[in-house]
């Protein structure tokens, strides 16, 4: 039973007051922007969009100087936000065949038809910490120098199965599988190249069916394929890397090759009702994640590649990894496997990945709890005067 | 519609300003924000599912009092969306629609394409060779 408290309103007001001091800091250090927010702390802004499900990097940014930096906080007042707003409907699904990739790399094939392309990555750099940042700079100072900006082949064995010479026709004349990247046009999945062996199995092909939302209907298990990527492609970035981890270490059965990751941007399109046909209103950063994982076969099927599929929005690759992972991990059942592991009980996963849900019920029990703890304490000390009386009684009983 | 809703809002604003036409305009539905849920497909390529939500804004306006104006613009922008359902009713006016054209429409699209095209350059720049070294075999 929650018995409701009144009072403290003066101390609430007072503590908003300190907590906007706090928010700001020091008022002799400069107030941040939201554009530096978006610009400078990408990540961090990606992040916030995807936890709090909300694609929109201008009001991640708000959210994130509202809530100091507290990214589940930040994702909260998206999620709150979102819920003041008329649902106008889906979208047509997001064509990643399309993108217009950034980064585009695979674990498992060395030369795959449209080359890998590193895009902005951390993954080689030597994780020293860089004074040089340390103070602002003029802003060719902090740019490294672009002397191989343009590589003219030097590096390159020579792979033929590229679709094209590494960026040797120069600017002018980009390659023909470049310029096609450029204009939206399909760049080639790497799945597709086991595909065509039959050596992996194909995704799930649509129904007609309604697509289930759990933001309308809260999922009954066991959950569609559907239900459980919406629900990882929101869930909390820690909790998703801390399953898939287990599942990689032998709680689960993952064993993954990364297929394929690709970054990029991706045209929305939209069918207002009242025009009826579907038109571009913008575009997102996603990232996608195609896992390559062990075999398996039965009567019926020869023995194939399975996978395991994630997608984040902005450049989030680490949550669409892991999503993956736990994707395919989560699929045990459908693929007949032993279900021995958390990663692989789909009731546990979907149901503590969401970092507002979790972090909701667990800091209400900062709130006042008086008169819930004030019965309990009433207990004990029944018990306690019950236990003290029967100690008696014995000892008595002894004499 | 797709050209105004992917340009860039300060640059469709100066485009449209520097034309310095007045056009009489009232409200069908003012500049109202609401939800798009996004979906992708499982495996890219399979059946559809729900990814999360983006924040749209649509405005539909009566132009001139006979013809309507609408746009639906990603992200919250009342005032991109406004003046996107303005150059939407203006351009089904064939005798505005070739100036239009020329001086908004083009401009913003080549644009887009200029972004893009920097950004593919960006990314060619990182284009990678892996190497595999045989290692503990004797070469014949």
């Amino acid at each position: 039973m929650y018995v409701a408290v009144k009072g403290g309103e003066r101390a609430i007001r007072n503590a908003h007051q300190r907590l906007a001091e706090r928010r700001r800091g020091d008022p002799a250090t400069a107030e941040l922007e939201l554009n530096q927010i978006r610009e400078q702390l990408g990540l961090a802004v990606d992040r916030v969009m995807s936890e709090g499900s909300l694609y929109a990097p201008e009001l991640a940014a708000l959210a994130l100087k509202q809530a100091r930096g507290d990214s589940v906080e930040a994702a909260f007042l998206l999620r709150v936000y979102r819920n003041t707003l008329p649902r106008f409907g889906y979208s047509e699904p997001l064509e990643t065949a399309r993108m217009a990739v950034e980064r585009r790399i695979s674990g498992a094939f060395k030369d795959l038809p449209g080359g890998q392309l590193l895009g902005a990555t951390a993954d080689y750099t030597h994780r020293l910490l860089d004074f040089s940042l340390a103070e602002a700079r003029a802003l060719d100072s902090q740019l490294v120098a672009p002397a191989d900006e343009a590589p003219k082949g030097g590096t390159s064995d020579g792979g033929t199965s590229n679709g094209g010479p590494d960026g040797s026709a120069g600017p002018a004349a980009p390659t023909a599988a470049s310029s096609e990247t450029a204009a939206g046009a399909a760049v080639p999945r790497a799945l597709d190249l086991l595909g065509d062996e039959t050596l992996i199995e194909t995704p799930p092909d649509a129904d007609d069916g309604p697509v289930p939302d759990i933001t309308r209907e809260p999922p009954l298990f066991p959950a569609g394929r559907a239900q459980r990527l919406q629900t990882l492609a929101r869930g909390d970035e820690g909790f998703l890397v801390g399953l898939a981890y287990s599942s990689q270490r032998g709680y689960g059965n993952t064993h993954p090759f990364v297929g394929e990751l690709r970054q990029g941007r991706v045209s929305v399109e939209f069918t207002p009702e009242e025009l009826g046909f579907a038109v571009e209103i913008g575009e997102v950063e996603l990232s996608e994640m195609e896992t390559i994982n062990q075999f398996q076969g039965d009567a019926e099927q020869p023995p194939r590649f399975t996978r395991g599929y994630g997608l984040a929005f902005g450049r989030a690759e680490r949550k669409a990894l892991a999503m993956a992972l736990l994707d395919r991990a989560l699929r045990a059942e459908e693929l007949g496997e032993e279900k021995s592991s958390p990663a692989q009980d789909e009731e546990f996963v979907l149901e503590h990945a969401d970092n507002i849900l979790s972090t909701g019920f667990l800091e209400h029990l900062k709130l006042p709890h008086h008169v819930d703890f004030q019965s309990e304490r009433e207990l004990l000390r029944a018990l306690r005067k019950a236990w003290d009386e029967r100690r008696r009684q014995a000892r008595e009983a002894a004499e | 519609m797709s050209v105004l809703a992917q340009a860039d809002a300060a640059e469709l604003n100066r485009l449209w300003e520097a034309l310095g036409e007045r056009v009489a305009h009232r409200p069908l539905r003012r500049p109202e924000v609401g939800l798009v849920q996004l979906r992708g497909r499982i495996g890219g390529s399979g059946a559809p599912f729900n990814l999360g939500e983006a924040p749209v804004t649509r405005c539909s306006l009566i132009v001139e009092g006979e013809r309507i104006g609408h746009a639906y613009v990603l992200g919250r922008a009342p005032a991109h969306a406004e003046t996107a359902a303005l150059l939407d009713g203006l351009l089904q006016d064939p005798a505005r629609r070739p100036r239009l054209l020329e001086a908004v429409i083009e401009p913003l699209r080549a644009a887009r394409r200029a972004r893009a095209e920097a950004r593919r350059r960006d990314a060619e720049s990182t284009r990678v060779d892996f190497f595999t070294l045989v290692r503990g075999e004797a070469s014949t």
